[in-house]
């Protein structure tokens, strides 16, 4: 086999695999066996109506929650049941934003930053500054921010901040949830773009939430719809327009009559 | 009535369930306060919060307590001519009792609200999770220094607070009900044993640990919103403030004789 073939083959293997993936809150039957697989280096968009269960499928990817059955591999090991050593191990392979950026108010930008390198790494502070500046710059930041903090920025900015904060220590698996949320088009187009660079140019393998359809087709290679628990389409994101499920095609689309009605969603909801 | 009995169940399930919580929690807080790796930072900067800050309410309360104390004793005592233990009386009870208890009470007010509202906070905001995807434990990070401060620095508030409450009583004593300023200075030492400064400021210790540990749990499982955080403050105070009343007797029956 040659080089390039082995490599394309290695491109393609799993690197996140869901199987049944169950959770429950109280009653409320959240996940109701999550099936997903995403390829390395590939970029995948979850979508779906709020409260349907997305944010906690990642939560459980990074066992921030348990699942309550089935199982999550990463890199072919099993994370549920994982103990908690095994689970901080793995998570320094992971890099994630959230949804209102989750940037600590208390540290200036370049501690949050380069919080997990001078945490877990040790790095010096003069090292962690240079870093800090070398990220920002990357993302489109002014030098001068770093000694600022979180609440003096702009939405925009705190959101580069975060992805600043994933991307930092060069993670394989990147995470993002609602990165466009709040933001105007503008600045939404230019979050997607670096996101896209950052990724590309870690060659990491990629899971972003979002309800912005522009936006998941300018980032994602495949798109996977959560809708009731379960996973109803996933495909290739050219695909998405032409799914034949009337729930895809109207959350796509962004229509306001079809089967997924608010009463509808409150149900689901409730559980 | 089987609505009733349910009621009735599901608040003992309730009451259980937070118990267990709770217990749990705070099993978790203290082995992640004994066990490496420490935020020195984050313990300095709890140090400030909770210690220096918090100084000059602790020393305008327990000022006024010794000053009050000196005057309605002195009412008391006086009735059968005792007005002498004045000065034993403030220092007694300021270093046994009121130093304690009130800078307990104060710093609940002061720094377990402050506790409960800043983690509560880093709840809602996702912080905690951040935290956890970037490999840190939330315990060690932010619980285990709030604690360990808390500990620490209310057995030296307490210690500042008796000896300016005793100074409040002092000062009444001296300038208002004129006793002789040595004789007063004598007999505020003169029957004033090790113990019962120690008795207070192991007190203190134990108020420090509810007081950080009320503050970070309610915080930490704080709900959602702006209401959530609110809650949290609230019960944050409440609860601690309960604790040390409870925790005082406590002690003192185990320091008692």
């Amino acid at each position: 086999m040659t080089k390039k073939a082995y490599a394309e083959i290695n491109e393609m293997q799993t690197k996140i695999e869901m199987q049944n993936v169950v959770k429950t809150f109280g009653r409320k039957n959240v996940l109701k066996g999550i099936n997903l697989s995403v390829n390395a280096k590939e970029s995948l968009a979850l979508i779906g109506t709020s409260g349907c269960g997305k944010s906690i499928t990642l939560k459980c990817l990074l066992g921030l929650i348990t699942a309550d059955d089935g199982s999550i591999k990463v890199d072919g090991k099993e994370i549920c049941g994982a103990d908690r050593k095994t689970m901080e191990g793995l998570r320094r392979s992971f890099g994630m934003t959230f949804q209102f950026g989750a940037l600590f108010d208390s540290l200036p930008i370049w501690e949050n930053v380069t919080f997990r390198l001078r945490k877990q790494q040790k790095m010096s502070r003069n090292d962690a500054r240079d870093l800090a500046v070398e990220t920002i710059t990357q993302l489109g930041l002014s030098p001068q921010v770093i000694d600022q903090y979180p609440a003096e920025l702009s939405g925009g900015m705190q959101k580069r901040v975060a992805l600043a904060r994933a991307i930092a220590d060069k993670p394989e698996i990147l995470l993002f949830d609602e990165p466009t949320s709040g933001l105007d088009p503008i600045t939404g187009g230019v979050i997607d773009r670096l996101i896209i660079d950052a990724v590309k140019r870690l060659g990491a393998t990629a899971m972003t939430i979002s309800h912005d359809m522009a936006s998941v087709r300018r980032i994602a290679d495949k798109v996977a719809m959560i809708h009731n628990g379960v996973i109803i389409w996933s495909g290739k994101v050219t695909e998405m327009d032409d799914t034949g499920i009337p729930e895809v095609n109207q959350f796509v689309h962004g229509l306001s009559e079809g089967p997924l009605t608010l009463a509808a969603k409150e149900e689901a909801w409730r559980g | 009535m089987i609505s009733f009995l349910q009621n009735i169940g599901q608040a003992a399930l309730g009451f259980f369930a937070s118990f267990g919580r709770i217990a749990l929690f705070t099993t978790n807080a203290v082995r992640w306060t004994l066990l490496p790796p420490y935020y020195l930072r984050q313990f300095l900067r709890q140090l400030l919060d909770i210690g220096f800050f918090s100084l000059p309410v602790v020393g305008l309360t327990t000022l006024f307590s010794g000053m009050v104390l000196a005057l309605q004793s002195y009412t008391g005592f006086a009735r059968f001519s005792a007005e002498d233990t004045v000065a034993t009386v403030v220092v007694l009870s300021v270093t046994r009792e009121l130093g304690p208890v009130l800078a307990g009470l104060m710093v609940a007010g002061r720094v377990g609200a402050s506790i409960a509202a800043e983690i509560g906070t880093m709840r809602v905001t996702d912080q905690i999770d951040a935290l956890d995807t970037l490999s840190t434990r939330p315990m060690q990070y932010l619980v285990a220094p709030r604690i360990l401060a808390g500990m620490i620095c209310l057995p030296f508030l307490v210690l500042v607070g008796d000896l300016i409450g005793v100074f409040g009583g002092y000062i009444v004593g001296v300038y208002r009900l004129d006793f002789n300023p040595s004789i007063y200075l004598s007999r505020t030492l003169e029957y004033l044993e090790f113990a019962d400064v120690a008795m207070g400021l192991i007190k203190a210790a134990v108020f420090g640990f509810l007081i950080a540990l009320m503050g970070c749990y309610h915080g930490y499982y704080s709900g959602r919103g702006a209401e959530g955080v609110g809650r949290a403050t609230t019960n944050a105070v409440v609860s601690s403030s309960i604790l040390i009343l409870i925790s005082n007797y406590l002690v003192t029956v185990l320091f008692f004789g």
